[in-house]
């Protein structure tokens, strides 16, 4: 069957076999976008984190049919090197990936917490930065989401 | 296509240690143009086995005048592929932006048949890759003085560009068209004064890709026409494949073929979801022969069970009798690497070779384990490794890399198989377990008169196929186990360190650090009590006890640096308490403070205090970001990661259940300080695991006045 939805600011319609499919397996292996990673397929470890209408949600355990008519944004498409997100920006600053394997998933996490609340506390980012990351880098990662906060807030995103 | 010209011969010293690095060799370099190659060759003797290694660089230089490294090292998240560009760009006289560093291929570089770890990498490479690099230098030079007819001498080199009163040419310029190259003898390296990159706290070469998301894993790998597979592994311990009912499973969507072999069954179909909605229909008869439980376990990984060696034994020992003698057991989980990517390749066989895209520590093992397998030529298996989704040492076994080919086989097409997350949970190659029984007695002016380390554990290094059996033959221990058993406090008149060794039911090997954490856990733990009965100071009675060889003065720099910087205090101020430990390994000593509150029963780790004395750090930012690494995953070993046996099985399957470290329980302030004892690079990526947990549980007795025994340190 055919679901349509835009990914990354374009519209798309995929051809599924069945419409339960994690939204992850789309993207990754239909639409080719390898940025936003499988972990665990359970939802538990967030390397799978992407917007969809700017929620952040756990795509191996969303079913691609809850994103017809949805606006669909994976890591590729919050930034370039050429125009950083503001998260991209600070993590590039702080020098925060190891093997950066989870980090696509910290990176649209914390990009959408920072539009939903500009100035997390260290409480907030305790409470909503729950991914796993094994090199454990979340010591520079908390740098950078204050970071982030202090760039989207000087400019903007429109 | 590459063509080898005189082959030299010359020695480098290097490594660390009774670690020699041997050269022997021909420069490889690569002019895209022609395609020509010229190769220089490396062995290095691996600390373990003395047998040659043949890790191979290939130097590239770009149309555009870049150069690209084929590094003999894989990128794990440990920085290499950055130390390695800041070792090339100053030697070579490029700017760093100009380097880019790729792991070799086995087809197109010669790789590090060993493996990427032990912290290794940066120290291995130091000299003999500065060598080649101002060995490959000299030989543009040489050719840019053919080309712009003056005297080589008379050259400079900056920034990729060649010049000589007033004329210039770029290296690209220089290497194109060569066809014959003249070798000349290794040039004398630079100062350390004249290096602009090395020493500096440059940003990371791989930033951008893992910031934006490029497809660099070895789960991002694709080929074309590629298929999807799953594979049945075991639940229960030990259990070993019967047969299985394919006929549900055959004829689900997608699926292109149930493959049966002897030990195992998988299927293939044409999507990851696909195949996987199978595997549930899939009726898989296992064989077990035992239900093994935590006591099994408990029973094997025991001081006095299995085999024995005496590692360290100074002076007499401490006899149970003697009323003076202390004595506290310790003990440490079964840990799982839970590294985020997972094990899985993509592979083709077809026309009896083999390409196998992998994320892997050891790509000449990986070569070879799938040569025999197939029954061909290491030759004709081509292992290109990726950027690897976590390491830890979970990596450093790659059987995977077989059956994804013999999928490939099974459906002539190429099949990227990967295991789920729960097969990850069941199917590691674990931290083994461990058992330790700490002795030790005071005697003149209240210090220890003797201390005593006897400990247990499972094959770390035994079995790996990194390691020769033949050589726990000679050596006749477990030499991955015995890290950071040895007793440092040697100015002791008696102790010793005696290692009893047993094979658990499950694979058990290398896990990042090894035997280090859990070992510093009871040694250090022991002595912090040693020092509370003997109403002593913490740190005066570590610093008194230390020896005072070059390795004593080092780590008892690193303890009192510890101590300044933290201002380290018995006393509980505000609710909070500090603990100090410190080990040394791999030759780079590592103390930790730590200040810790408890509320709720919950312990918190408020802030660390790292000093390390890693010798040269070649990027002091780097150096840091693995202390604070290193800090963290061994305070999640510490307070919270264990997998247990229930009926039968090892739990738990999935994160959140297996208790971490994560964001929330994470330290808000760690300091890194860094010290040079030594004016070469060291191991870094796992001394710093050492002292953590038992930095912990010391800070933890003086807020409770109890002795934590157990990892993970849990109060109620």
């Amino acid at each position: 069957m055919k679901i349509s939805f835009n990914i990354n600011g374009k519209p798309q319609v995929v051809e599924v076999e069945d419409e339960n499919t994690p939204l992850l397996w789309v993207v990754r292996d239909v639409l080719q976008l390898k940025g936003t990673k499988f972990g665990c397929g359970k939802s538990a470890c967030g390397a799978c984190t992407l917007h969809v209408n700017g929620q952040a949600i756990r795509s191996c355990s969303y079913a691609v049919k809850f994103a017809a008519g949805q606006d669909v944004v994976t890591i590729e498409g919050l930034g370039t090197p050429e125009k950083p997100h503001p998260v991209q920006q600070a993590w590039i600053e702080e020098v925060v990936p190891q093997c950066g394997y989870c980090q696509p998933g910290f990176i649209m996490a914390t990009a959408a917490l920072l539009s939903e609340n500009p100035n997390p506390s260290d409480d907030d980012i305790d409470q909503n930065i729950i991914n796993v990351c094994r090199c454990a880098t979340y010591y520079r990662m908390r740098k950078a989401i204050h970071r982030a906060a202090e760039i989207s807030n000087q400019n903007p995103i429109s | 296509m590459s063509k080898k010209i005189s082959r030299r011969k010359f020695l480098v010293r290097g490594g660390i240690g009774t670690i020699g690095v041997v050269a022997l060799g021909t420069y490889v370099f690569r002019n895209p143009l022609r395609r020509s190659a010229y190769s220089m060759m490396e062995t290095i003797v691996s600390p373990y086995s003395g047998s040659g290694t043949e890790p191979n660089l290939w130097f590239e230089v770009t149309k555009d005048n870049n150069l690209i490294v084929h590094s003999p090292k894989v990128e794990m998240g440990q920085g290499t592929f950055t130390g390695i560009a800041q070792m090339v760009a100053d030697e070579m006289d490029v700017l760093l932006d100009q380097v880019q560093v790729i792991a070799a291929a086995t087809d197109t570089g010669i790789v590090d048949s060993l493996s990427t770890g032990g912290s290794l990498s940066i120290a291995q490479l130091w000299i003999p890759l500065r060598e080649m690099s101002a060995t490959m230098r000299e030989m543009i030079k040489s050719e840019a003085a053919k080309k712009l007819n003056v005297e080589m001498a008379a050259i400079n080199t900056k920034d990729g560009i060649l010049s000589s009163g007033g004329k210039e040419m770029t290296y690209a310029e220089a290497v194109s068209g060569v066809t014959d190259w003249e070798v000349p003898d290794s040039p004398e390296l630079k100062p350390m004064k004249d290096y602009k990159f090395i020493g500096k706290p440059v940003s990371r070469i791989d930033l951008r890709a893992k910031v934006f998301g490029e497809p660099i894993f070895g789960m991002d790998a694709e080929m074309p026409d590629m298929l999807h597979a799953v594979i049945v592994r075991p639940e229960h311990v030990g259990a070993k494949y019967k047969s299985a009912n394919i006929e549900e499973a055959e004829k689900m969507p997608g699926v292109v073929r149930v493959v049966q072999m002897d030990n195992w069954v998988g299927i293939v179909a044409n999507s990851y979801p696909q195949a996987l909605s199978a595997k549930f229909k899939l009726k898989v008869d296992w064989e077990v022969s035992k239900k093994w439980t935590e006591q099994d376990i408990r029973d094997i990984i025991s001081v006095g069970n299995g085999n024995e060696m005496v590692i360290q034994k100074e002076g007499s020992a401490l006899r149970d009798d003697d009323e003076g003698v202390v004595t506290m057991e310790f003990k440490s989980p079964i840990g799982a690497h839970a590294q985020i990517e997972p094990n899985g390749a993509v592979a083709h066989v077809k026309d009896g070779k083999a390409t196998i895209i992998i994320s892997t520590q050891v790509i000449g093992v990986t070569q070879k384990q799938v040569a025999e397998a197939l029954g061909i030529e290491p030759e004709n298996v081509n292992v290109i490794p990726t950027y690897l989704g976590g390491g830890f040492g979970r990596r450093l076994n790659t059987s995977h890399a077989i059956e994804a080919a013999q999928l490939s086989i099974a459906v002539g097409k190429p099949v990227k198989y990967f295991f789920t997350r729960k097969e990850e949970f069941q199917n590691d190659m674990f931290r083994p377990p461990t058992h330790h029984v700490m002795k030790g007695k005071l005697g003149k002016d209240n210090l220890l008169e003797g201390l005593e380390h006897h400990f247990a554990s499972g094959n770390v290094a035994i079995g790996s196929v990194i390691v020769p059996d033949a050589l726990h033959g000679i050596i006749g221990t477990d030499v991955g186990a015995m890290r950071g058993g040895s007793i440092q406090y040697r100015n002791i008149p008696n102790f010793r360190a005696v290692q009893w060794h047993s094979t658990l039911p499950f694979a058990t090997s290398w896990w990042r650090s090894l035997g280090l954490l859990a070992n510093t856990f009871a040694i250090e733990s022991f002595v912090d009590e040693m020092a509370i009965k003997a109403g002593k100071d913490a740190v005066e009675f570590r610093l008194t006890q230390v020896g005072d060889g070059e390795e004593g003065k080092r780590i008892k720099n690193v303890i009192k640096v510890a101590s300044d910087k933290a201002g380290y205090t018995e006393e509980i101020r505000d609710n909070r308490a500090m603990g100090i430990a410190a080990s040394i390994d791999g030759n780079s000593p590592c103390a930790h403070v730590v200040t810790v509150s408890i509320e709720n029963q919950q312990i918190k780790v408020h802030k660390v205090v790292c000093v390390l004395d890693c010798g040269l750090a070649v990027n002091p930012d780097q150096v840091k970001a693995q202390c604070e690494g290193s800090i963290i995953m061994g305070m999640s070993a510490a307070l919270h990661e264990k997998m247990t046996l229930k009926d039968g099985q090892l739990y738990p399957t999935i994160y959140g259940p297996y208790d971490m470290t994560l964001m929330k329980n994470s330290p808000r302030e760690i300091e890194v300080h860094l010290v040079k004892g030594v004016e070469v690079p060291l191991p870094v990526g796992e001394p710093p695991l050492g002292p953590i947990a038992a930095a912990v549980a010391n800070a933890v007795r003086r807020l409770t006045d109890r002795r934590i025994t157990e990892l993970p340190i849990k109060l109620a």
